[in-house]
């Protein structure tokens, strides 16, 4: 652990979604919503999903959580809008790939901006902060109304 | 560093103390030094309970009660010799009312199976505190669930101490059991336990306390506590982990069936019957931790070396300069400010999630822990998710107290800016 590491978890662009995070809000009218939550740490959000023929169409999100969790909210609200089912299913999985696996195979390109938290790897206890609002979405896509838990 | 470099009120060989603890030596990405801070989570270990615990793997390791042979014997002996080391710790009446557990969740879960299932009925209750630990909730609840008695929570105040007329209310003879932790994990908060002790037996109720926090930073009475049952995990005092203690009244131990069956736990078996051996091993069931049991040994008597005037006060001056340090930060707030406290501060700050302050904090070598601190009715009370705890122990310094505050300061500079 170095200096360097520490600048690659809390990267300014984190740092901003986490002091102000995008569609933070409830949306009335969702078509799921589904609550996720990290025992270990108190994380807790709910994502909130609207979907309009297989894509989504508004999503958001509400909770209390770190500033990997809420950045990573926040960054997934923004970019799995306007998908489709299969393309964020996609996206989870080179997500979770990223951030979980341990070879440097990921390439950065195909994550985009979510590129960012690639750095939570090394942080072994943060991947859960990092991967809960995606579990948390994938559990509202599949309309399964259980509580989300990363134990 | 220099350990002593403020006033100091009490004459107290810190830099000897240290010395005792080779951990205390690492360096943390090779720059900067420990700084450990919880040590409510786990203590760390004098080099006399290390090199215990080597000397029996080294020159005596053999199974107990078992052979006849040298090694047996002399691993018999240390065995035992733990035991007795333990019935003084706590001033037992005897050794036979100490059973050797692998600490006080598993003292807790034989409490409730062995003296509290086969006891309880539909009407009585069980009471326990708002502050306790996960380990003496969830027994309970299980034993509840099995058998019909409802469980009975003694509410906090605001200060995080246990409010004392609530309790005396919640008492009656349909109170079968108190169980109460002594010394609060997550708040540091001292309960006045003997008084709670007294009340409680003065309805009938069996008294059960968990004294995994307050073991590593008082001397322990048992007889003077006049409780029933008592428990003290080895790795928050000193010793290695896997290893704990239950105190038990030989009557209430006597009477009891076995918590779990097998091989040391018996005198005779045979597929008609089975005679169950002695106190204590009639709660020992199978090959016992033994280098665990030695290694607690150990720690009691590195600890009984100590000046526990000294110590304590020195602990008492950790926590006072830590909460006036820290109170003097901004939007920062002290969970839990009990009368009675140890050295145990638990903390939130505005928009930084604990779990980012543990992180960053790491960085600087300096070792909190962040979470419920498997207290979430703690959490639930004060609305908090999680908050940052600095736990002292006896060789913690003033200095570590100031790398704390620096190193929070640097957590506000990341994380706000």
């Amino acid at each position: 652990m170095d200096v360097n590491d520490l600048q690659d978890l809390y990267q300014q662009v984190i740092l901003d979604h986490s002091r102000t995070p995008r569609n933070f809000r409830v949306i009335d009218d969702a078509t799921s919503t589904v609550e996720g939550f990290n025992p270990l740490c108190g994380d807790q959000i709910r994502v909130f999903l609207s979907m309009t023929n297989d894509k989504v169409d508004d999503i958001s999100f509400q909770g209390k959580g770190c500033a990997i969790c809420t950045a990573s909210s926040s960054m997934m609200t923004q970019q799995v809008k306007g998908k489709d089912r299969e393309q964020v299913h996609q996206l989870f999985d080179r997500f979770h790939h990223a951030v979980a696996s341990d070879n440097d195979t990921v390439d950065p390109e195909t994550l985009g901006k979510l590129a960012v938290f690639i750095g939570v790897r090394k942080y072994p206890m943060r991947v859960k902060c990092a991967s809960l609002p995606w579990h948390t979405l994938k559990a509202a896509l599949e309309q399964s109304n259980q509580v989300v838990t990363t134990e | 560093m220099t350990l002593l470099s403020r006033p100091h009120a009490v004459q107290f060989n810190l830099e000897s103390v240290r010395d005792d603890f080779p951990i205390l030596k690492r360096r943390i990405s090779s720059s900067k030094p420990l700084v450990y801070l919880d040590n409510a989570a786990t203590s760390q270990k004098p080099k006399a309970v290390l090199d215990a615990v080597t000397q029996y793997y080294e020159c005596h390791n053999a199974n107990v009660h078992r052979g006849v042979h040298i090694l047996s014997e002399e691993a018999t002996d240390l065995y035992e010799g733990a035991r007795q080391k333990v019935q003084n710790f706590l001033n037992a009446p005897s050794s036979k009312e100490v059973i050797f557990v692998r600490g006080t969740t598993e003292a807790m879960n034989l409490l409730a199976q062995s003296y509290a299932r086969p006891l309880l009925q539909a009407g009585d209750e069980v009471l326990i505190s708002h502050m306790e630990h996960h380990s003496n909730i969830v027994p309970w609840q299980m034993v509840c669930e099995q058998t019909g008695a409802s469980l009975k929570v003694i509410p906090l105040d605001e200060y995080g101490a246990l409010n004392q007329e609530a309790f005396t209310g919640l008492l009656s003879k349909r109170t079968k059991i108190f169980a109460c932790i002594h010394v609060s994990n997550a708040l540091g908060t001292v309960n006045p336990i003997k008084d709670m002790i007294q009340q409680a037996k003065s309805v009938g109720a069996v008294t059960i306390i968990d004294g995994a926090q307050a073991a590593p930073h008082y001397p322990i009475d048992v007889q003077d506590l006049g409780c029933d049952f008592y428990a003290i995990s080895g790795h928050k005092m000193f010793a290695p982990t896997g290893i704990g203690a239950l105190f038990g009244r030989h009557e209430l131990l006597d009477a009891m069936a076995p918590y779990q069956g097998g091989g040391e736990m018996i005198k005779y078996v045979s597929f008609d019957r089975t005679l169950y051996n002695d106190l204590p091993h009639k709660f020992e069931a199978g090959t016992p931790n033994i280098s665990g049991a030695i290694g607690l040994g150990a720690a009691i008597d590195y600890m009984a070396q100590l000046d526990w005037v000294a110590v304590t006060e020195h602990e008492q001056d950790l926590l006072e300069y830590g909460q006036q340090q820290l109170s003097e930060l901004n939007s920062l707030r002290i969970i839990g400010q009990a009368p009675k406290k140890a050295s145990v501060i638990s903390f939130w700050m505005e928009d930084a999630h604990p779990h980012d302050v543990g992180t960053i904090l790491s960085h600087a070598g300096i070792c909190v822990r962040t979470g419920h601190h498997c207290a979430q009715p703690v959490m639930q009370h004060f609305d908090v998710p999680a908050t940052v705890r600095a736990s002292f122990a006896f060789y913690n310094t003033r200095d570590e107290v100031d790398a704390l505050v620096e190193g929070l300061r640097h957590v506000r500079k990341v994380l706000v800016g």
